[in-house]
Parts: C-alpha cells; sequence; structure tokens
C-alpha cells in the first residue's frame, strides 16, 4: 500500500483486476420523526470513482451523503466504508471519519484560526503529526487549491470561492481516501462557482474518489464517472453522465432536468 | 382633519425642526431642576457627613489600599473558580446524559435563586457540619469558593448559551476531521463560544465584585475585610459616612478600567 492509489489503480486496471469498493451502502433508511427521507438506498463506489449525486431539494440526497459519514445516523442499514462498518454501537467513528473528507455548502471554517490553522489543527490534534509536518502538508494542498499567499489570513477575509477552497485544502490535508461535498457551489454568488469547480475537476484528474451532491449539471456531465438521480429518497435511476442527463429513461428524471435545465420553461 | 389645522398654525415647521424644539425644552428642563436641587441642598452638612476631607485622607492612608487589595483578590479567585464550574456546568447542561443535565439545572436553580447572603451564611457553617473540614489559603479559599458557588450558578447560563449560539456547522466540520467530541469542544466551539461570552461574562465579573461585599458573612477577621466591610466599620467608629463613600468610590477604581478593557478586547 505505499504506491499512491492511482499507480495501484493503473497496475490494477493493467492486471484486468477491478478496483476495489471504497463505500458499499445496503437498504440504508433514514426517518426525522414521521418524516420518511431515505427509503432504502443501496450503493457502492470504487477506488477513483467520481459520483455526482442529483435530484429535487427533498429528495434526500443531502441526508444520503451526511449519513456516509455519519453525521446523521441512519436507523436501518449497513454502511461500510473500506471495509469497515460505520453503522454499528462498536465502529470507532472518529477513526473512521479520519479517512472520509467532507466540504460543506456553507464552508464552515473555523473563523478563529487563520487559513494555515483551519488546515493544521486536526493533523496536530487528530493525526498527531508534528506542527512542522502538518504546516509542510497544509501547504503542499493549499498550493493545490491555489491559496499559498493566503495562509495567514482569516476566513472572514476571503472570498467566499477562496472560503471553500481551503476548506477543500482543510479535508485534503487529513489524506483522506474519499471525499464528499454537499452541494459545495451552492452558496456562492455565480461567478465565484468556477474557480471551486477547477479545483474539484483537478482532484478528479489527479484519481481522488469523489461523492459529489450538486446542481451544477454541467460540471456532473464532464467530470462524473457516474450520475445517480434521487428522489423521494431512493435512487431512481443511475449511470453514465450521458445517459442520465443526456438521456433519461425515468419521467421523474426527466421533469427534474427540464425544470433544472430550462427554468423559466412552465 | 387635525393634521391640516398643524399646518395652518405652522405652515413651514418641518418634522426636524419641531423636534429640535423638543429636545431643547427637555435640555430646559433637566437644567431646571439641576438648579433647583442645588439650590435645595444644604452643602455644608452634606460636605461634613458625607465628604469629610480630612477622614476622606485617613481612609485612603489607613488600610483602604489593603481593602481594595482584598476586593480584587477574593473576585478573582472566586471568578476564575466560578469559570470552570460554569464551564463544567454548562456541559452537563448540554450532556446526552439526563442524570448530568439534572444535577446542573438543580444546581444552577437553587444557588441562582437564593439570596447571595445567605449562601455565604451557610457555608459559614459547613465545617460544623463536616467535622475538620479545612479549606486552604484561609481565609481566601473560604471567600473563593463561596463567590465561585454564586458567580458559577449565573454563568453557567451565559456559557450554555454561548456554547449555543455557535453554528452547528463548526461542530460538524471538525467531527467530519476525525475530531472527538471532547477535542472539537476544546478547541472549535469553546474559543469561538467565549468570544460570544466576553459581554455578558463582564457583566458578571462586576455582579460579583460587588457581591464580594457579602463575604463578611463568612466571618472575616478585620484584617481581612475588603471595600464595603472596612469603609462600613470606619464609618461607625467615626460616626460619619465619608469612609463608606470612599470605599464605594474604590470600586469604580476597578469597574472603570475593567469596563475599558473588554470593550478594547471587542473591538479586537
Amino acid at each position: 500500500m505505499t504506491a499512491t492509489p492511482t499507480t495501484t489503480e493503473a497496475i490494477m486496471e493493467h492486471n484486468g483486476e477491478q478496483p476495489p469498493t471504497i463505500v458499499e451502502i445496503e437498504g440504508l433508511h433514514k426517518s426525522y420523526g414521521d418524516h420518511h427521507v431515505l427509503r432504502g438506498v443501496d450503493f457502492q463506489v470504487t477506488r477513483g470513482e467520481v459520483v455526482c449525486v442529483i435530484g429535487p431539494s427533498g429528495s434526500g440526497k443531502s441526508t444520503f451523503l451526511r449519513c456516509i459519514n455519519l453525521l446523521e445516523t441512519p436507523q436501518a442499514g449497513s454502511i461500510r466504508v473500506r471495509g469497515t462498518e460505520l453503522n454499528d454501537p462498536d465502529c470507532d467513528i472518529d477513526t473512521a471519519r479520519r479517512h472520509v473528507g467532507m466540504v460543506f455548502q456553507q464552508f464552515n471554517l473555523f473563523p478563529h484560526c487563520s487559513v494555515l490553522e483551519n488546515c493544521t489543527i486536526a493533523q496536530q490534534t487528530v493525526l498527531k503529526r508534528s506542527k512542522q509536518e502538518a504546516r509542510a502538508i497544509a501547504l503542499a494542498n493549499l498550493e493545490r487549491v491555489g491559496l499559498a499567499d493566503k495562509v495567514s489570513y482569516r476566513p472572514a477575509q476571503l472570498s467566499g470561492g477562496q472560503q471553500q477552497r481551503v476548506a477543500i485544502a482543510r479535508a485534503l490535508s487529513m489524506e483522506p481516501a474519499l471525499m464528499l461535498f454537499d452541494e459545495p457551489t451552492s452558496a456562492l454568488d455565480p461567478e465565484l462557482v468556477g474557480e471551486v469547480l477547477t479545483v474539484m475537476r483537478g482532484l478528479a484528474e489527479d484519481g481522488m474518489t469523489m461523492i459529489v451532491v450538486t446542481h451544477e449539471m454541467a460540471f456532473a456531465k464532464e467530470v462524473a464517472d457516474r450520475v445517480i438521480f434521487m428522489d423521494g429518497g431512493v435512487i431512481v435511476e443511475q449511470g453514465e453522465p450521458a445517459s442520465v442527463i443526456g438521456n433519461p429513461r425515468q419521467d421523474r428524471t426527466r421533469e427534474f432536468l427540464r425544470r433544472v435545465l430550462d427554468p423559466t420553461h412552465v | 382633519m387635525s393634521s391640516l389645522t398643524a399646518e395652518a398654525v405652522a405652515p413651514h415647521r418641518s418634522p426636524r425642526k419641531r423636534a429640535q424644539r423638543r429636545r431643547l425644552a427637555q435640555y430646559v428642563v433637566l437644567a431646571a431642576v439641576a438648579v433647583v436641587a442645588a439650590i435645595g441642598i444644604n452643602w455644608r452638612e452634606v460636605a461634613h457627613v458625607f465628604f469629610d476631607l480630612h477622614l476622606a485622607g485617613r481612609t485612603i492612608t489607613e488600610g483602604l489600599g489593603q481593602a481594595l487589595w482584598h476586593t480584587i483578590a477574593f473576585t478573582i479567585g472566586g471568578f476564575v473558580l466560578g469559570l470552570v464550574a460554569a464551564t463544567a456546568l454548562a456541559l452537563m447542561r448540554l450532556s446526552d446524559v439526563a442524570v448530568y443535565r439534572w444535577i446542573a439545572t438543580a444546581y444552577v436553580e437553587f444557588f441562582r435563586g437564593l439570596p447571595t447572603l445567605v449562601v455565604f451564611i451557610a457555608l459559614a457553617l459547613l465545617p460544623l457540619a463536616f467535622n475538620g473540614l479545612i479549606i486552604p489559603f484561609s481565609p481566601y479559599g473560604t471567600v473563593w469558593v463561596a463567590l465561585g458557588i454564586v458567580g458559577s450558578a449565573y454563568m453557567a447560563e451565559t456559557i450554555r448559551a454561548g456554547i449555543q449560539a455557535v453554528p452547528r456547522g463548526q461542530a460538524e466540520a471538525a467531527r467530519s476531521l476525525g475530531m472527538s467530541s471532547g477535542t472539537a469542544m476544546r478547541k472549535i466551539i469553546l474559543p469561538q463560544a467565549f468570544r460570544i461570552m466576553i459581554p455578558p461574562l463582564t457583566n458578571e465579573l462586576i455582579m460579583l465584585i460587588k457581591d464580594s461585599s457579602l463575604v463578611f458573612a463568612i466571618g472575616l477577621s478585620v484584617s481581612d475585610f475588603e471595600l464595603t466591610t472596612f469603609g462600613k466599620g470606619m464609618a461607625n467608629n467615626e460616626a460619619n459616612i465619608t469612609p463608606l463613600v470612599i470605599a464605594g468610590l474604590a470600586y469604580l477604581v476597578i469597574t472603570l478600567p475593567l469596563s475599558f478593557l473588554v470593550r478594547k478586547m471587542e473591538a479586537r
């Protein structure tokens, strides 16, 4: 396991092997009181895959994403991340979460910490890395998102797009095996969306395994290996972006895409 | 109809002009009250009973400094102890464990509801209840515990509110990075919560400064008196209020710089 994921994957592909499954979800149910949000979701992601989750608001896609690192506790179902069952009282959730990076719609940067500290604090407290090591890794990731010149800024001094890129660098600094994005561009002004999507596209090209809840259909079409359409707490349709977005089979998918792609059409 | 009449009487008066005239009338009344009061006061008697210059000088040279120091030392110790206890109580109130919540709620309601003086008198009886109980750093230890108990009951609610004022996404971000709930609380939530809490905690510190005037109820020797008890004692001996007035003004020496400092911290 000393090789980087991309290299391992290349070797495996060469040998005709399937890349390993990173996330395996079976029969996921989640409800808040009487409100049944997830009604039996089955789902797998293999290493290096980029999955975009689309669907109308209230379809359960964010809840589904938040179940993958147990920010929401499901009522029933199995969630295995790299073989570890998370929906189990014996599971050490803090350890499991280290391998899963999360990027939120509202960025959720730590306002009392500098940009650099945002990227080092969990490395030092959770992974017990030395200050110098944490700093070096944080700087490399800030470089990757194009913000190495902002290390001493506070989050409040940055634009929304810059804040979201710091949030990505913060998650990457933990060297996760999987990245979750919960509508990462929905809180941004339109002109700032591009810089965040560019960073995400770069991550995908580098072989990062990503699950992205998004409304950016063009991004999903271009970057995703697979698109999932959710509605009413279930996966309605999934497949290659060209077929799900370009030529949907289900009526519900078609209806949703018609509304998203042509909002003025009644 | 009425607006028509008003316009007829004062056709060119704008609302701003009218507000100015009303303000001017208020100033005139205020000045009149001040003048009448100043004329009515028996200045000689007031100066003699409340502000005897000679006695004021003696108050300052004969122990005011020591009393001021005691007030500060009592309050700081009580505040620090109270703050630690209050943080623990606030975390208990927010705990998932029902028993912790009940204990903390009962503590806060009990000690916040009782008059401070009664708590202090009860505390003086504590060594009777527990035979041989000795609180260290006498008399400071006892005073600190007394003020800490009362202060923590008030501050616990402030801290709880401060913790709850930190957006939920902060805890989620911290936990998603693999931090335990304890680490997330210490490194992410509490530093932000204490920022929010600076103004209300200042209020409680100032209240604690004044509550320190009640610690005489625990039973202190003369050499350990704080400002109020010292001033009252000297006022009784001299049959003149001046020492108490001086002691009262000495509180401002503590509270005014404190308010100034906190305003600076808030602006930062």
